[in-house]
Formats: structure tokens, sequence, C-alpha cells
């Protein structure tokens, strides 16, 4: 891996010190986003306190399959980054490519899977106010009030769409990165770019990791419910 | 942030501990736990998140300055949440 004659920026003493202010802007950023998503954890948790009852109704009839095969995609997703950050470390350019252009295509397709279960939830009439029946909700052996399903609806969708911009975002970062990789920018003496991405790919995973119970996971599912 | 090496096989091992934790949670969520399923669901969720954290973010091999950085953001999101959820948790005015 040819060292590159400029791996160091000027402001920086050493390439220590330059991994090091990257990372650490990186995880700045991150409490911050911790923070947006954690206004919407809050809002959620007040009003599933509140609505129990009709937030777990409406969360047992999501989409648990698509939401489940997604979980897995983005988690691969993840172990995907992680590999491309060691092979960037130790200066594997063609398996940095490789891992970076798997990562990518992983991420583009949880956001297939997110839009073929927004198809389907507008099938299955949860799509407020273009799909929806009150009266399904009122006549569950134990009745719903249809507002406060669609108040569940509401978190569901603003959730899972801050959360589908984040990755895709996180995309333009990869097609960014393996185009810069492709070109031998990366190697053992600078990989910071790919390690910084990474915090970011792996922070939008994490999100995921909770939005999985708190959206799909609150009511009891029945198998009979499983499909595309 | 280090230069320390990590196996790829620590990766693996993780990926493996994240499917199988999912699969679980997806799993339990066809039996009737009631109220518990938010608890149960939750906690697979902070152990995955904290796999995640540690080993594919590294925090496990950085920098006091990026711990402190994640702490802050988990300070923060702590008083987020209790100031809010005191505040609606304790209305005697319940909405419902």
């Amino acid at each position: 891996m040819p060292v590159s004659p400029a791996a160091t920026a000027h402001q920086f003493d050493n390439l220590e010190q330059q991994r090091e202010a990257a990372t650490f802007g990186m995880w700045v950023f991150l409490a911050t986003e911790i923070l947006i998503f954690g206004a919407l954890f809050a809002g959620y948790s007040a009003y599933r306190a509140w609505y129990s009852h009709h937030f777990e109704a409406a969360s047992s009839k999501l989409n648990i399959l698509i939401g489940g095969i997604n979980t897995v995609v983005l988690l691969t997703s993840s172990l995907t980054m992680a590999l491309s950050v060691h092979y960037a470390h130790i200066g594997r350019q063609r398996a940095l490519v490789w891992c970076l252009v798997l990562t990518a295509l992983l991420g583009t397709l949880f956001m297939v899977f997110k839009a073929i279960e927004y198809y389907t939830d507008y099938l299955d009439n949860l799509m407020p106010p273009v799909a929806f029946d009150p009266a399904e909700w009122r006549s569950l052996p134990s009745p719903a009030d249809p507002g406060r399903v669609q108040l569940f609806l509401v978190f569901y969708y603003v959730m899972t769409g801050l959360h589908a911009v984040h990755l895709t975002v996180g995309i333009g970062i990869m097609v960014w990165l393996i185009v810069r990789a492709n070109a031998g920018r990366f190697g053992p003496e600078r990989y910071h770019p790919v390690e910084v991405a990474g915090l970011y790919w792996h922070f939008v995973d994490v999100v995921w990791i909770f939005l999985l119970p708190l959206l799909y996971l609150i009511g009891t599912h029945s198998l009979s419910d499983l499909h595309f | 942030m280090t230069d320390r090496i990590i196996p790829p096989t620590t990766y693996y091992n993780v990926f493996a501990a994240l499917i199988a934790l999912t699969l679980l949670t997806v799993g339990v969520s066809f039996i009737d736990l009631g109220a518990m399923h938010t608890v149960v669901g939750l906690a697979i969720a902070i152990v995955k998140s904290l796999l995640v954290v540690l080993f594919f973010m590294h925090l496990l091999y950085s920098s006091n300055r990026s711990r402190l950085a994640i702490g802050a953001g988990l300070f923060w999101l702590g008083i987020l949440l209790a100031l809010t959820l005191a505040d609606y948790f304790t209305r005697h005015w319940w909405a419902y």
C-alpha cells in the first residue's frame, strides 16, 4: 500500500492525533444524534405508557417478517462495515473495496425491503389517512381507539422514516468511500475516513436495534400474520 | 481509537451473537408475554447495542476522550427521558 505523501493534514502533529481528532469529532456528532432520536423515543415512551393497549394492538399488526429480515440485513451490513475498517487498517485494498460495496448493497437492500413493507402496510390499512379503517379497531375483541392507533402509526412512520433518511446518507457516504478506496486513498497510514464512516453506520444500526422491539415487538404476534 | 488490529474472528463471533439475539427477540414476540414484551425486547436491544458499540465501534479499545463524548450523549439522553417522563407519568389528570 503506497503511503500518501499528505497522509497527515497540516494542522495535525502526527497520524495518531489526526485519527483521534476525526473519531472524537464523529462521537460528538453521534452524541447530538442520540438526542435527535432521543426526543422521538421520549415522545413515544410517554404515549406508549398512556395508551399501552392501543399501541400494543397496533404494534402486533406491523409486518414482523420484513422487520425481522431487515434487522438481519442491517446487522450483516454492520459486519461488512467492521470488516471494511479492518481491511483498510491492514492495507488490503481489494477486500476493502468489496466490503464497502457489500455494505452499500445491504443498506440498499434494507431500503428496498422497507419500501415493500410500507406498501404492505398500505395494503393492511395501516397507513392513515390514505388507508385506514377505524371500524376495524373498534371491532377488536378488546376495542382500540382508532385515534390512538393512528398516533402509534405516526410514531412508526416518523421514526422509521428518520432512520431511513440516515441510512440513505450512509449509503451516499459508502459510495464516496468506494470511489476513494478504489483509487487507493486508504491504507494503514490513513484509514480514519473509513473508521469514522463506520462509526456513523454502526450508530444507524444501533437506532434500528431499538426501533425493532419498540415498534414491532411490544404486542403479541400471530404466526398466521407472517406475510410479505 | 487505536492502532490495535482486532482479528476478524471477533467480528464474526459478535455478528453470530447479534443474529442469535435477533431470532430470540422476534421469536418471543409470538408468545403472549403481555407487558413483559417491552421489558424483554428492550433488555435484548441493550445487549445487542452494547455488542455493536463495544466491538464494531471499538469503544472497548478507544480513548477516554471518545468515551466522554458518548457518555455525555447518554447523560443528556437520560435527562431528556427522565424529566419528560417524570412529567407525563405523574399527571393527575390522566388523559385516558
